[in-house]
């Protein structure tokens, strides 16, 4: 395994990171209008990931530096390519950012609802834009010779990627569910397990048809081996939330979050971004990588910081372990 | 195509507004991340209530601040590869290392313990809390180096070789890349002038309260700590400057000769004072000068030769081939003024003060102010300032908040600027950096939608700010004098409402 190999698989190892954390704060962003009945349980909801979502957000900024320092044709070719979608992905963070840290900073009744239905959008839109994204790297997109992207914007919308938004839609609110009802007290939990199961399920008949269809254009022994890990832990999640036990269904959605991503780094590999007009044009780990002195630097970096990483945020939710409903959140503000 | 819309102009443009603004919450963030931290220090040693107060109001503007200085700067981490994919291509080797170590060090670092810090109040002992914003701090800081030490590679790149094959420059020393002069440099100056903005921000809302008698022994304390910031921050912002300036002369003399509008070599050369110049023609029609000071800044020697802008250009046309070597002249020399004038003028007005609020040297003992009036204003040993000149001081104190701010931004704006045609010095010009598959609409567009978007979270952001500085420091309440004793919060009452909810 040479050192681009490794780094196609911490790239990938990000994205998992950020897809099981930012995930189910995406999925808490939206059922501030799907679960919660008042303001006290949209504001439960929100304090069940305010002091970590920041945190959680930086694996994405980790994964896009990264990408930068591994494979800057990767990074260049995507960001120009994907211009619009990723324009749209960035305003909605820009926004949901300062919408958790100022709502509560002002009295006023349109003042709250306004952050509040930022909240919600900016959640929703790039929990879908992500799927439509590696929808589209996946099933490969126009590039050419020059490594360009040269399609169009509505290329991007194409059936197969926007089925892929539908799921990473629809995965990271039932982990955003199965995530409030581990965290919260009180009625809230209650019917945060019982949404969790009718979403539960919808997911399953989405991730299943976009799995399979990933499996036959793309795939290979290993990436059907992933496939089935994600689809058994997403039954498992299912199962376990119905019986009540939060903890596993959260551990198993996890699993699934990570599973899919992996099976769609599998399908991918040796491509970073296969060209649809030629199989020549394709970015692959060798044509997009960085020298073998840079990837060796970035290793030692990423072998030190990443574990200490894990332990100080792992550290942060035994901080806050504690469930929250609304007897805990003061109306000061 | 037209010029003025041409996808470089635009991409340019979009580059100079996302970052500028960002950099108005950057400096604020590093600052204020140290000074709250300082603060709560203060009341975790001494027990004293004024400086839990005190950190409680500076760590919430500290935290309306930061907001928007964290997601203004998700952009900064994309935007090389929407607009400037040939850019990221070219040096994607050298550059996106210290960006993935920003990321993975400084932000991971400041986003977890920010949220430890402000959710903490009631889950974490005191010290373990102190440490949170103290993390905090360095985390502003390390991220605030590692892009430093990114941006003086476009400014000196080192350690690096072409590969010819690749079409690219490779990295073959990264240590050198951290730790060029250049970077320690403009580490160095950077950290100071943010220092100069929270000293700046400090004195200023402090002043607005003293003016008023209000939250007395709080703004007391603030100011005086504010002052001594903005002081030896203002000092430091100078002797870095110097540095930074000799760095620069040898290392792009065409930008610092534009900063002086310096058209022909000259020994010894003279320090402008004023000019206004024919840019076609090449030279000054009005130009105020100090003789040989220019040569002092650059060589440490009076009667040093030092190029112009002339020469420079004629020098770069025969090294690099036929063009125009030259930066836009009156943005850097103006740009320049402006860095030194707003940084120097906030400097003075902080010495004044200090001078001003002293509270023993040179002081008649009726002069002396405790700790919960109002410092007198006090010029001479027993003669204080007029009432209507204390007023004036205050009301210049609260205006000068803005100065350090007016500073950062025209400093980044002539280092930028005055590096121009290159985007990194001499290996990479700004016109080969562009997108080439991005379109003029699409860039147009973004340019649109940060522009608008930036402006209204502008607004909200100084009237949140406005609100909560006219506020004042919050009263204590008996659970912020009582700090749990366990990690995860004591459980006398398992429905308490948390201390902090969003």
């Amino acid at each position: 395994m040479e050192l681009h190999d490794v780094w196609f698989v911490l790239i990938a190892v990000l994205w998992i990171g950020y897809f099981f954390l930012e995930g189910f704060d995406f999925g808490i962003g939206v059922l501030t209008k799907l679960l919660a009945r008042d303001r006290a349980e949209k504001r439960v909801l929100i304090n069940t990931i305010g002091p970590v979502w920041d945190g959680n957000e930086v694996w994405l900024l980790t994964a896009g530096g990264a990408t930068f320092a591994a494979f800057p044709e990767w990074y260049a070719t995507l960001f120009s390519g994907f211009y619009l979608p990723l324009l749209i992905i960035l305003v909605c963070l820009i926004v949901r950012g300062v919408a958790f840290e100022y709502r509560a900073k002002r009295p006023e009744e349109n003042w709250q609802r306004n952050w509040e239905q930022a909240i919600f959008w900016t959640s929703l839109i790039p929990a879908f834009l992500w799927g439509v994204a590696f929808g589209n790297i996946v099933g490969g997109v126009k590039i050419d010779a020059e490594m360009e992207y040269v399609g169009t914007f509505w290329d991007l919308l194409n059936p197969y990627a926007l089925l892929g938004g539908l799921v990473t839609l629809t995965l990271f609110t039932f982990h955003g569910a199965v995530f409030a009802s581990l965290k919260t007290v009180g009625d809230i939990r209650v019917r945060a397990r019982a949404l969790a199961l009718k979403l539960g399920l919808v997911t399953a008949v989405l991730a299943l048809a976009f799995l399979i269809w990933t499996q036959v254009d793309t795939g290979d022994s290993w990436s059907l081996g992933a496939m089935l890990v994600a689809f058994v832990a997403l039954v498992g999640a299912i199962g376990a939330i119905k019986v009540g036990r939060e903890g596993w269904s959260f551990a198993l959605s996890g699993v699934t979050i990570a599973a899919a991503v992996a099976m769609l780094f599998l399908a991918l590999f040796p491509d970073v971004m296969p060209s649809s007009l030629n199989p020549e044009w394709s970015l692959t780990v060798t044509n997009a990588s960085s020298s073998p002195y840079t990837l060796k630097i970035m290793t030692w970096c990423a072998a030190i910081a990443t574990p200490l990483v894990l332990l100080y945020q792992s550290w942060t939710y035994w901080v806050f372990r504690k469930r929250i409903g609304t007897q805990h959140i003061a109306d000061a503000h | 195509m037209d010029l003025a819309l041409a996808p470089e102009t635009l991409a340019r443009w979009q580059f100079g507004i996302t970052t500028v603004y960002h950099f108005l919450f950057v400096p604020l963030t590093i600052s204020l991340a140290a000074l709250t931290a300082g603060l709560q220090t203060a009341w975790v040693r001494s027990g004293k209530e004024k400086y839990l107060r005190a950190t409680k109001f500076w760590g919430k503007l500290f935290l309306i601040n930061i907001a928007m200085g964290v997601v203004t700067g998700i952009v900064q981490e994309f935007q090389f590869g929407m607009n400037w994919s040939d850019y990221s291509r070219f040096v994607g080797d050298i550059f996106g290392a210290p960006l993935a170590f920003e990321a993975l060090i400084a932000f991971f670092f400041e986003s977890t313990f920010i949220g430890l810090w402000i959710f903490g109040w009631d889950k974490l002992p005191k010290r373990i809390h102190l440490a949170c914003i103290w993390m905090v701090s360095i985390g502003t800081i390390l991220s605030a180096y590692f892009i430093l030490a990114a941006n003086s590679w476009m400014q000196h790149p080192v350690g690096y070789r072409i590969n010819e094959e690749r079409g690219r420059a490779e990295l073959t020393d990264f240590w050198l890349v951290l730790t060029q002069n250049t970077a320690l440099t403009q580490f160095f100056h950077t950290m100071t002038a943010a220092f100069l903005v929270g000293g700046a921000f400090m004195v200023g809302i402090s002043a607005f309260h003293l003016a008023r008698k209000k939250h007395i022994p709080v703004m007391r304390t603030s100011l005086r700590l504010g002052l001594i910031t903005l002081i030896i921050a203002g000092l430091g912002t100078a002797i870095s400057g110097d540095l930074l300036g000799k760095v620069m002369f040898k290392q792009q003399p065409m930008k610092m000769a534009a900063a002086e509008a310096l058209w022909d070599g000259e020994a010894p050369a003279p320090f402008s004072i004023f000019a206004y110049g024919d840019v076609d023609k090449g030279h000054n029609k009005v130009a105020i000068e100090i003789p040989g000071l220019l040569s002092f800044l650059a060589n440490d020697d009076f009667s040093s030769y030092v190029p112009g802008i002339n020469d420079i250009n004629k020098a770069e046309q025969e090294k690099f081939g036929p063009g125009d070597y030259r930066p836009n002249i009156p943005v850097a020399y103006w740009g320049f003024r402006w860095m030194i004038g707003f940084g120097m003028a906030s400097l003075g007005i902080g010495m004044l003060g200090l001078w001003l609020t002293r509270k023993k040297f040179m002081l008649a003992p009726g002069m002396r102010t405790g700790e919960d009036e109002v410092p007198n204003l006090v010029l001479f040993k027993r003669k204080a300032l007029s009432p209507r000149f204390t007023k004036w001081y205050w009301i210049i104190a609260l205006w000068t908040m803005g100065f350090p701010l007016i500073a950062n931004s025209w400093g980044w704006i002539f280092t930028e600027m005055g590096r121009q045609p290159w985007v990194v010095y001499g290996v990479l010009r700004t016109r080969d950096a562009v997108s080439p598959g991005v379109s003029q609409g699409e860039v147009l567009t973004s340019m649109i939608v940060f522009t608008t978007l930036y402006a209204v979270l502008a607004v909200i952001e100084v009237k949140l700010l406005v609100k909560y500085i006219k506020a004042g420091p919050p009263e204590l309440t008996e659970d912020d004098l009582n700090p749990p004793t366990k990690i995860g919060g004591d459980s006398r009452d398992p429905d308490r409402p948390m201390a902090f909810s969003y």
